[in-house]
């Protein structure tokens, strides 16, 4: 691996670090009423946010309540990620190519595994309603989209990256152009 | 450098996908605002608005008064509520007014505006107003604009179905959102709710040339929360329609609790029967206890007369009387369209709105399509009245008005728009988002059987962020648009007081005609009147003490008064001598517990004063009338018990002998 290349790595494992830091993804929630609109922020372990005007507007359509200490994720997040990040150090000052497509690959998985699971949960929350709801519309679940925007009843629900969630694509995806340019670049 | 363009071609990536999730965003329904909308709401200087608005005051237990298009707000109408600027509620004349079973209760929460109709339409004379917590029903006189009656509803919690009229104001109707306990039978366990809790349909009979109010019967109904109601016109002339919901009759966490069943009901009561049973001597008199205040134009004063007994009838007895009309989703608003054929009742948590049929349900009543009973009462199948339900809607249907066009203009609380439909074919045709959740809506005659179809205006319970922010505290929103073409425009925002719940308006030409300016001074007829100043005088009858004063620009007559001792209870009924339009005067006194007194022109009101200790007490004219205004002031004397200051005073008799 070039000097270069390994200094990019070193740099792109460095914006991983920001996950830490900054909200990684983020659902927004618009409705005419709420022209300001509200926004709940996931964090590799926690969430912030309209959390509590959120839960009190879902409990009309019998949503369970979002609590951060429902989710296991949060506790194993952190760890995740940390052991992404050494294992991008390591890469990166062995400066082994091979190492480097393992490190993408244990990547991807984990990115994987975490929308699954991130999918898993937004089923869970706009499906398992509870019977007994104010409002019930017959056939509707209010689950939001994974990515994109999505109308609910009136309000109009958006998931997105956060600072966080796009640092660590940023890195992603400058690794694997290094990883490329490493493989198939002029030696 | 390769590797540096393949990261480059990475992060260009990356920005394209970003910008596909952000641009991939729904556009907003744009807001139609009208490019000519300021010129279709300017009303120049000194020109006249085309409508007067009657808003509900809501919390404030007032009336507004705003004048369309221009929104201007034009008068505040003291009802239930103690209003300090008049004295309405604190001066003697007004006090009665505010009495109640409960004692004095200076406070309301008045919802449901309704102008008297004569053959369905507006008329322009009277207009009611609800007290929804302490049952009351109260009339304004629109030659006055100030509140000539006020009836309290016994054997009633939360009068809010209230105060619809009949056809030609032949009824005021009342009924309980919360229903109790019959007055006397009322120490019960509130879980004993389903056999002792009642609703009561009451109907207060308006007699058509004064106006006065008597309540002629009430129908004790199963206990439900009877929320809305409207009477029938043309075709459904004989019928009153209330909503109500909780059919599930829960008595604690209602919002879970009463939400439960798919469908509730609007009950159709057929009051022209009720009548009849109960000039058959078929009502029953019961024991209950309720005010009945009276305020005497002439006298300027009201009287307070306690009630003790009502007629009531039992509907589980009377066959024919009532019917349940199964309505989906816990149903609010209950309107009638203006040929009376169709009954339209929203769910507020529906997405769609059932409009029901009479003519269907007058068949349905002939063939007993029954689908079962509540508590002794024919429950109809829904199928049997339905004319048919307007679909894609929005969310949380509220209240219907309409136009003379043939269209419905709905609420949508929830989704915050009004939706407009076809009244025969049943198809949404327009949609317009209003700012922020609108609960009520008005168009001008939009309840009678001859609206206009200029308007529409929506009463917004969420302010937010439309006007300047005054703190944590806002008034309401109101918003016009324009209904006169195929799309409704947004013309004006304007701030409303103390959330207006309903509102109606009516062409100004009504109630201009009739406006009173002044009161005629000879036909005055209240007991401590000081028609000329030579009459002005002060007489003491033990602690206490009446002065006779009279207010003319620009002197208060007797203006020095002395002799006054702590502990005395000392009346200042002020008789304003102007005999032209707006010169009111003001009447205040430094240390008086109560409030102010505003004197119209050839009135009297009254104004008690206990000073507690000695000292020096100036009056004075607090309504600017004139270039002299600051000199229309006086000082009462108030020695120590133990001093012997007889008494006097300056002016007035006095300065006649």
């Amino acid at each position: 691996m070039k000097t270069g290349s390994r200094n990019i790595v070193l740099f792109c494992t460095l914006l991983m670090v920001g996950a830490f830091f900054f909200p990684f993804w983020k659902i927004i929630l618009e409705a005419p009423q709420y022209p300001e609109g509200m926004e709940m922020k996931i964090w590799l372990y926690r969430i912030t946010g309209d959390v509590d005007k959120i839960n009190g507007l879902n409990h009309y359509i019998g949503m369970k309540m979002i609590m951060e200490n429902e989710f296991p994720e949060f506790r194993i997040m952190p760890w995740a990620m940390g052991i992404l990040i050494v294992f991008g150090v390591f890469t990166a000052l062995l400066r082994i190519r091979v190492l480097l497509w393992a490190w993408i690959g244990t990547l991807l998985l984990a990115g994987g595994v975490a929308f699954y699971d991130f999918y898993q949960w937004l089923y869970d929350y706009g499906h398992n309603l509870n019977p007994h709801a104010a409002i019930k519309v017959p056939g509707m679940s209010y689950q939001p989209p994974i990515l994109g925007y999505k109308q609910l009843l009136n309000f109009l629900a958006g998931s997105f990256p956060d600072t966080g969630g796009y640092l660590v694509i940023i890195a992603a995806l400058g690794i694997v152009g290094i990883a490329i340019s490493e493989q198939f670049g002029k030696k | 450098m390769k590797k540096n363009r393949l990261s480059l071609v990475a992060l260009g990536m990356l920005a394209i996908a970003a910008g596909v999730f952000t641009s991939c965003k729904p556009k907003k329904v744009g807001s139609m605002m009208a490019g000519d909308a300021a010129q279709k709401v300017y009303v120049a200087p000194g020109q006249y608005d085309e409508f007067y608005l009657f808003t509900s005051g809501g919390f404030s237990g007032q009336l507004g008064v705003y004048g369309l298009p221009s929104g201007r707000l034009l008068r505040n109408i003291p009802v239930f509520a103690q209003d300090p600027t008049s004295g309405w509620g604190y001066s003697e004349e007004t006090k009665p007014m505010l009495n109640t079973s409960n004692g004095f209760v200076p406070w309301d929460d008045s919802h449901h505006p309704e102008l008297s109709k004569t053959n369905g339409e507006d008329d322009g004379r009277w207009i009611f107003i609800n007290g929804n917590n302490t049952p009351r029903i109260a009339r304004i006189d629109l030659t006055t604009f100030r509140t000539a009656e006020i009836i309290e509803l016994p054997n009633a919690g939360g009068n809010h179905a209230s105060p619809f009229c009949t056809e030609n104001t032949e009824y005021v109707v009342g009924n309980s959102r919360f229903s109790v306990p019959l007055d006397g039978k009322d120490d019960v366990p509130i879980t004993t709710f389903k056999e002792n809790f009642k609703g009561a349909a009451t109907f207060v009979k308006v007699n058509p040339k004064s106006g006065n109010m008597s309540i002629a019967f009430q129908i004790v109904v199963p206990g439900f929360n009877y929320d809305l109601a409207h009477a029938g016109k043309g075709v459904s002339h004989d019928w009153v329609f209330f909503t109500c919901y909780n059919s599930e009759q829960a008595h604690n966490l209602l919002e879970v609790n009463a939400s439960q069943n798919d469908k509730d009901f609007v009950m159709a009561v057929n009051w022209k029967k009720a009548e009849e049973l109960v000039a058959q001597g078929k009502g029953k008199k019961i024991p209950a206890k309720y005010a009945h205040n009276v305020y005497n134009e002439s006298s300027h004063s009201a009287t307070s007369t306690m009630e003790n007994e009502v007629t009531v009838i039992m509907a589980e007895d009377m066959p024919g009387l009532v019917y349940y009309i199964p309505c989906p989703k816990s149903p609010h608003g209950c309107d009638i369209s203006p040929d009376g054929k169709y009954i339209v009742a929203s769910g507020k948590l529906a997405a769609t709105i059932p409009v029901f049929s009479f003519e269907k349900l007058l068949k349905a009543i002939d063939s007993k399509a029954y689908e079962g009973e509540v508590a002794g009462i024919p429950v109809l199948k829904y199928e049997s009245v339905l004319a048919g339900e307007v679909q894609q809607t929005g969310l949380g249907p509220l209240h219907t008005e309409f136009d003379d066009k043939g269209f419905a203009y709905t609420s949508f609380f929830v989704s915050s728009e009004i939706v407009k439909w076809d009244v025969e074919k049943r198809v949404v045709v327009d949609r317009a988002p209003t700012y922020y959740s609108i609960g009520h809506l008005c168009v001008p005659g939009g309840d009678s059987r001859k609206p206009s179809g200029k308007y529409v205006i929506a009463l917004n319970k969420i302010t937010k962020d439309r006007y300047l922010p005054t703190g944590p505290e806002l008034n309401q929103s109101a918003q016009l648009f324009d209904i006169s073409g195929e799309k409704m425009t947004l013309l004006l925002d304007f701030p409303t007081i103390g959330e207006p719940h309903y509102a109606q308006a009516i062409p100004a030409d009504k109630i201009v005609k009739n406006s009173k300016k002044f009161y005629k001074i000879e036909d005055n007829t209240n007991p401590f009147v000081t028609k000329t100043e030579a009459e002005a005088r002060v007489v003491r009858k033990g602690i206490r003490v009446d002065v006779y004063m009279t207010a003319i620009r620009s002197h208060l007559n007797p203006d020095n008064i002395e002799g006054i001792k702590p502990g005395d209870e000392v009346y200042f009924h002020v008789t304003n001598l102007e005999q032209d339009w707006d010169v009111p005067h003001g009447f205040a006194i430094k240390g008086a517990d109560n409030a102010e007194l505003l004197v119209m022109p050839g009135e009297t009101q009254t104004l008690k004063w206990v000073p507690l200790r000695a000292g020096m007490f100036p009056f004075y004219c607090t309504d600017f009338c004139s270039a002299l205004h600051q000199e229309m002031q006086g000082y009462a004397r108030v020695s120590p018990a133990s001093a012997n200051v007889p008494l006097s005073f300056s002016g007035g008799a006095n300065a006649a002998q």
